[in-house]
């Protein structure tokens, strides 16, 4: 029978597609799993490192480092932008640009130019026509993101801070609420914002070895470096949450649709039988 | 016996955190013991081992540097990749230096140098590391 052919292969092709967003939410359901793990694991350190720069700036220290207070006007700020490689996970990573741009007409409204770095493929291909200075790009960490690949790209954002050349950096990631929640934020890292700290304020000072400038800055260098690897790993947490819901919708709007063209392909099929019905029955009155 | 709270820390994972007697690091300008109620203080940390005694025994940890915060009554230790010592891999480490060693024959800038030499620093250590531990075991 020749009725509804075209309903038929439309069916099926959005059964397969079916199948193919339901696989895809199980891959990202499992790898989800391990991201929010690996996000937890890397929480210690930045919880940690986040309290001696808070015991930092209650110590009396005769060496001020440029990074812990820095008072010169804002000109040029640097934005770190943390993105996913690939796409199919919903709306994180528009909601995230958004979100930036949005800022960034704030400060321009206030004349205060935008560097900005990009991690990840979509940040990267949407900000490289943006106007905006791209000062590093950094590409293809996977879902296992290694420390030592975000060195660089801190560094010369660090590199940029250091030589006057902005005045700020911050960072922009998709913070893990939960699994349902992710919400765009941009973090401060430069001039660091004091942190609470217990009470701590007699007078003392840490012994510095071998002295106050190295250490700190080796210690101000991985406080910024956590940070940022934290914001990675809380974005591919997002990522891999954020496509796991939104191929589960996808599959149930599969559904829903092949529902209604089964309806619609019953349906002509019926016209059909009863018009050949009508057809034979009119045939045999007339003879 | 006072004791005095111990973290170790690394950005992947939480390596060691409990009460112990003492804890010794080796810090860029020598090793240190650090004993309860030490003064305040802010170490940076070269490749070595971290070693912490506890009343049920020693524990070592290697690190590949990193920095130590003293508190009178807590020490927090941030390894830069700190993996437990008997995890280590030592092939993984021959390779390293393997590969530090051919770098070092083609390098040309200075600065490519100084990168491989501080590679082939920590990859010895982590060796030395291997060959203590199973001299311990063995």
């Amino acid at each position: 029978m020749a009725v509804g052919k075209e309903i038929r292969t439309q069916i099926s092709s959005i059964k397969n597609t079916q199948k193919i967003t339901s696989a895809m939410e199980m891959v990202a359901a499992s790898k989800m799993k391990k991201a929010q793990d690996r996000m937890l694991a890397s929480r210690p350190y930045c919880e940690k490192i986040s309290n001696v720069i808070g015991h930092l700036a209650y110590a009396h220290s005769e060496f001020e480092h440029p990074y812990m207070n820095s008072s010169e006007k804002l000109q040029r700020i640097g934005i770190i932008i943390i993105s996913s490689d690939r796409g199919l996970c919903g709306g994180l990573n528009t909601n995230l640009f958004r979100h930036i741009l949005k800022q960034v007409v704030e400060y321009q409204a206030k004349d205060i130019k935008v560097d900005v770095c990009t991690i990840g493929k979509k940040a990267t291909s949407f900000f490289k026509n943006s106007g905006l200075n791209v000062k590093s790009v950094l590409t293809n960490l996977g879902d296992v993101p290694h420390f030592d690949d975000l060195l660089g790209t801190v560094k010369v954002m660090l590199d940029g801070f250091d030589a006057g050349e902005v005045q700020q950096l911050s960072v922009a990631y998709n913070k893990f609420e939960s699994t349902m929640t992710q919400a765009p934020t941009i973090m401060q890292l430069v001039p660091m914002v004091a942190g609470e700290s217990d009470n701590m304020n007699h007078y003392w000072d840490y012994i510095y070895e071998p002295d106050a400038p190295e250490v700190l800055s080796a210690l101000l260098v991985r406080y910024i470096e956590a940070l940022v690897y934290q914001g990675l790993v809380e974005n591919i947490a997002c990522e891999q949450s954020s496509r796991m819901i939104a191929m589960k919708s996808a599959t149930d709007n599969a559904g829903d649709m092949v529902k209604e063209l089964e309806l619609v392909y019953n349906k002509a099929r019926q016209a059909a039988i009863t018009q050949e019905i009508s057809e034979i029955v009119s045939g045999a009155a007339a003879v | 016996m006072p004791t005095i709270h111990v973290d170790v820390v690394s950005a992947t994972e939480s390596l060691y955190s409990g009460e112990v007697l003492c804890v010794f690091a080796p810090a860029s300008t020598g090793e240190l013991g650090i004993y309860p109620k030490h003064t305040a203080l802010l170490s940076t940390l070269k490749p070595g081992e971290v070693r912490i005694e506890t009343d049920k025994g020693i524990e070592s940890i290697y690190v590949s540097g990193g920095i130590v915060e003293v508190q009178p009554n807590v020490v927090t230790i941030f390894s830069d990749t700190a993996i437990r010592a008997s995890d280590l891999d030592e092939s993984k480490a021959l390779e390293a230096k393997q590969r530090a060693q051919e770098a070092m024959e083609n390098a040309t800038e200075s600065q490519d140098i100084s990168a491989t030499q501080a590679v082939l620093a920590e990859s010895m250590a982590q060796l030395q590391m291997i060959n203590k531990m199973r001299g311990k075991k063995g």
